[in-house]
């Protein structure tokens, strides 16, 4: 790549059988091209027999999940008689297990309303096109915010016995100060990998993390009172 | 046989009828299968042509198409149990027994919308997990994510107004625990929650509007939605293509050829 391209010029002024073209080769810029186009196939048929099929095998699973297993249907309605506990749709119980911990305003509108928020921008605020490793510029400042936050965000959870928040938190921070450890480039595959990851994708992570292992206590983890049980354990 | 097979359609292709109802006509070409696409209302939403890439199973995991086949699904096995279904407190729980001993296959049906809708759910947000983990989020493309975080809510009332519908127990008190979530919104939330359920606690006022939810209003927002979600996959260029994948695999291209 280093060598000096050589070009020829061809004395020709005509503009029908010898088209201009003037290349521009600025300094630091590659004459090399990096992406060239994929292969094309015709959507019909290509295209339209893969989403058949992949929409006949989600038909069957389901359809076998249907037979095998039935909705579950309980008594008549009776709002004098309440159930212990009393829990929402399973995918709202993450948001139940909050409200556990954090005042209604806090765990019940706040929060699901900062998340959907956070969603929404994720293409404008954090755009990150290069999508660099979170390690690659400005380390010791970027440690040092890491600390913070994690910092500020488990002394919170810590003092609100907060551990489901907590725990995972923490888990991902440990994986984050891994991965900045030691020279840059170096270390086992699953942490080079790891360390070109950029930061939406460390955020986003933590995030489902966070969602799934509140969804996971509020519907297996929560008994009468919204005690906590073991799932496996006969009541 | 297989001769025989293709005299037959072949000679069914050059009916009248059958040129009257598919425009493109019919062809062994390249431009006879984009016509088939391109003259297509439904398939026009798709490009004639895709890159060849974009179709692997590890690129998409499909789960955007498995989120469309599962609505699909529940608006086919919704409609039918609208048949045998009355918004009315208690009659709404006796269809429910109906459905399980007096129809035919009325378990099966009530059975296959209640698991499809897990699964939709379920499917959109990995779908979400997907596209974020792929970065195809990224300009131009950052609207069509709003849209698709406003489908994941849109999916979410749809299964929750769901969820009150069968009148038992279960449905009462989860929409009961939700409603009073609704309630501690700062200064309006007994008004949203009145406005949600028709009066302070799930009622059959609160029966009939989640009915009307289900069933009318959340159903055509999330149709629209879904429109303007295919349409700006298309404007927007399509699949998102990862530059540097791409840029990697012609590089290795390269290094096997050459």
């Amino acid at each position: 790549m280093a060598e000096t391209p050589k070009f020829t010029t061809v004395a020709d002024s005509d503009s029908r059988r010898t088209p201009v073209r003037v290349a521009f080769v600025t300094r630091r810029k590659s004459p090399h091209v990096k992406a060239v186009d994929d292969p094309e196939v015709m959507t019909y048929p290509e295209t339209l027999l893969r989403v058949v099929v992949a929409g006949e095998l989600l038909t069957l699973a389901l359809v076998a999940i249907s037979l095998l297993w039935n909705a579950p249907l309980e008594g008549l309605a009776d709002p004098l008689l309440t159930p212990n506990p009393a829990k929402a749709p399973w995918y709202f119980l993450g948001l139940q297990e909050l409200l556990h911990y954090f005042p209604p305003v806090v765990g019940g509108v706040l929060i699901p309303t900062m998340v959907v928020m956070a969603l929404v921008v994720i293409p404008y605020f954090n755009v990150n096109v290069e999508a660099d490793g979170i390690w690659t510029r400005n380390k010791t400042r970027r440690l040092r915010t890491l600390t913070v936050a994690v910092a500020v965000l488990g002394l919170g959870m810590l003092l609100l016995d907060v551990w489901a928040i907590l725990a995972p938190t923490l888990g991902m921070a440990a994986l984050m100060y891994w991965t900045a450890a030691g020279r840059a480039g170096g270390g086992g595959r699953v942490k080079r990998w790891l360390a070109g990851k950029p930061l939406p994708f460390w955020i986003m992570t933590w995030f489902l993390i966070e969602a799934t292992v509140l969804t996971v206590i509020g519907t297996f983890f929560r008994g009468p009172g919204w005690s906590w049980v073991w799932p496996w354990r006969p009541q | 046989m297989a001769a025989t097979k293709q005299d037959t359609l072949g000679r069914l292709r050059e009916t009248r009828v059958w040129q009257s109802v598919f425009r493109s006509g019919w062809g062994d070409s390249n431009l006879h299968r984009a016509l088939a696409v391109q003259q297509n209302l439904f398939l026009h939403l798709f490009p004639a042509k895709m890159r060849r890439r974009s179709l692997d199973i590890g690129v998409t995991w499909y789960l955007g198409t498995l989120t469309l086949v599962a609505f699909f699904i529940l608006v086919a096995t919704g409609i039918p149990l609208m048949l045998y279904y009355h918004p009315s407190v208690p009659q709404a729980y006796a269809d429910m027994k109906d459905l399980q001993f007096v129809v035919s296959a009325g378990v099966f049906l009530r059975n296959l919308h209640r698991w499809a809708a897990h699964a939709m759910v379920l499917l959109v947000f990995a779908h979400m997990a997907r596209v974020f983990y792929r970065g195809a989020y990224r300009p131009p493309r950052e609207f069509n994510w709003v849209v698709g975080v406003v489908l994941l809510l849109v999916t979410l009332f749809l299964s929750y107004t769901g969820y009150l519908l069968p009148w038992d127990q279960l449905a009462f008190w989860a929409i009961t625990v939700g409603s009073n979530i609704l309630s501690s919104v700062p200064v309006m939330g007994l008004k949203i929650r009145f406005l949600m359920l028709g009066g302070n606690t799930v009622n059959a006022n609160a029966l009939l509007r989640f009915y009307v939810l289900h069933c009318v209003i959340l159903p055509l927002a999330a149709v629209a939605f879904i429109g303007v979600h295919f349409w700006r996959i298309r404007k927007d260029g399509g699949l998102y293509r990862d530059g540097h994948a791409a840029a990697r695999a012609a590089e290795s291209g390269e290094q096997r050829h050459g």
